[in-house]
């Protein structure tokens, strides 16, 4: 078994008095596709935002991604470099085209060439579908073509991470589809992939491994047909049933 | 006498128009000097305000508190009365545009702040998740959104200079108003202080149009 890309050991995070993660321990294969389910508020957006330093956690917690540890300072940069990160409000930048959305990072971070992050963004683009929108203003786009830009934007920067917090929890029903295709397709191609959703029928179909979350710790974790089919925790399967009662 | 021929004196104004073009020039030049200046101190401190340590931001805020609270022509007289008491020296001019200045850099930060603060913070998150650094995160993503939220408050803060380069006549500076009361004196006709007015306005009229239209702009957009 060779060692993992993402290793969380002993995770804790507080907001005041308030414990957020209670010492989580997870390691995160090369090229796995990891789903996180679990109720709201159980600390799925906080566990991940941990994993590029979003939210700052405790002393005596420690990640690592390809060994090198999440702290501020210059080790911050390279783990940002490595790791994309996909928001349930897109957060494409309003002032600049699609085009110029996706080629920034590249330009500014990896140093690249306008020529070059260009030819990059475009091949991007057409990979999600939205080529032919590559001069307009995200203003301009639907939510399902917005968050594929959001992708094509996380992809620029070639990351060995990707991490998505509900990507399509703020998407009308009928544009889901559209971006969990993009993301199956994505869970092909190697890329290390860290998902939040409460889409089930994704997990179950994509998924490696799913976590189950509850109250800041990690109740379950086990093959899609192992938490779906066999779950072993009360609180599992109340969850299950819950969201899939309806 | 009449109304027209003592407000209105036609040859008293041409007389003493060259004058009165002068003093616009200094009156601009203080003003475009201080606008620019403050402009500058202000993108300055409120970055600090709301980056910098608690030191920092503590002091950037007394120093806000402050010259927002100090009249001008109060700062204007210590700058140029008081000031040389310690050895400092300052022209006419430089005291005038260090007055605007230090006021114009206050207003102007806090304009700033919060143009920065209404950006939201999905914005910052992304670009940070990015591997932005924070440079790049200001000039490439915050500032330039900021801006179109800050230009209506920052066009407003340039009518407030320019109007207040009038006291600038108060230390010997002779800027518009200056040159309006002395050939006011010297023809014995207040013809030049209602010249002086007159080209307050055509200066100022359009920029707080601008401003207005700005303003129903952006809340038509807001909508
Ligand atoms: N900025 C914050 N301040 C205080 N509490 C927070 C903050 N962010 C999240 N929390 C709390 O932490 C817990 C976990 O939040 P989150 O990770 O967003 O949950 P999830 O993504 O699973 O819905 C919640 O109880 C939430 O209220
Ligand atoms: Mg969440």
């Amino acid at each position: 078994m060779k060692a993992p890309l993402i290793k969380i050991s002993n995770l804790r995070k507080t907001y005041g008095q308030f414990v957020a993660l209670h010492g989580i321990n997870l390691d995160i294969a090369q090229g796995e596709v990891l789903c996180v389910v679990g109720p709201s508020g159980s600390g799925k957006s906080t566990l991940i935002r941990c994993i590029n330093h979003l939210e700052p956690f405790e002393a005596g917690s420690e990640i690592t991604v390809d060994g090198i540890p999440v702290r501020p300072g210059p080790d911050l940069d390279q783990v940002r470099a490595e790791v994309g990160m996909v928001f349930q409000s897109f957060n494409l930048f309003p002032h600049m085209t699609v085009l110029r959305n996706v080629m920034l990072a590249p330009i500014r971070v990896r140093k690249m060439s306008e020529a070059d992050a260009e030819k990059r963004a475009r091949d991007l683009l057409e990979r999600v579908g939205i080529s032919v929108q590559a001069d307009k203003y995200p203003a301009q786009l639907s939510g399902g073509q917005q968050q594929r830009v959001a992708i094509a934007r996380a992809l620029a920067m070639e990351p060995r991470v990707l991490l998505f917090d509900e990507p399509t929890s703020a998407l009308d029903p009928e544009m889901v589809g559209e971006v969990l295709d993009v993301m199956k397709k994505l869970a092909g191609t190697g890329v290390t992939m860290v998902v939040v959703t409460h889409e089930m029928g994704f997990a179950r179909q994509v998924a490696d491994r799913v976590l189950f979350m509850d109250g800041g710790a990690i109740i379950e974790a086990g093959t899609p047909s192992e938490i779906f089919d066999a779950p072993k925790e009360e609180r599992t399967r109340n969850f299950l049933h819950a969201v899939l009662d309806h | 006498m009449d109304l027209f021929s003592t407000f209105f004196n036609i040859p008293v104004l041409m007389q003493s128009l060259p004058q009165l073009m002068n003093g616009l020039l200094v009156t601009i030049g203080i003003g475009a000097t201080s606008i620019i200046a403050g402009l500058i101190g202000g993108l300055f401190l409120a970055v600090l305000r709301l980056y910098a340590g608690p030191v920092v931001t503590g002091l950037v805020r007394a120093y806000i508190d402050v010259f927002r609270s100090i009249p001008l022509l109060v700062l204007l007289i210590i700058v140029y009365y008081a000031l040389p008491f310690v050895g400092i020296r300052l022209s006419p001019f430089f005291s005038a545009v260090t007055a605007l200045t230090l006021v114009s850099a206050a207003y102007t930060a806090e304009i700033f702040r919060a143009g920065i603060e209404a950006i939201p913070k999905g914005q910052f998150e992304a670009s940070a998740a990015l591997g932005l650094s924070n440079r790049y995160i200001m000039t490439d993503i915050i500032l330039p959104q900021a801006i179109r939220i800050v230009i209506p408050p920052l066009t407003n803060n340039c009518i407030n200079v320019l109007k207040d380069t009038a006291l600038a006549s108060v230390v010997a500076m002779p800027d518009l108003l200056k040159q309006a009361t002395q050939a006011q004196a010297l023809s014995a006709n207040p013809t030049p202080l209602i010249g002086a007015a007159v080209i307050y306005l055509i200066l100022l009229l359009p920029m707080v149009r601008y401003v207005a239209h700005l303003e129903k702009r952006f809340s038509r957009g807001r909508s």
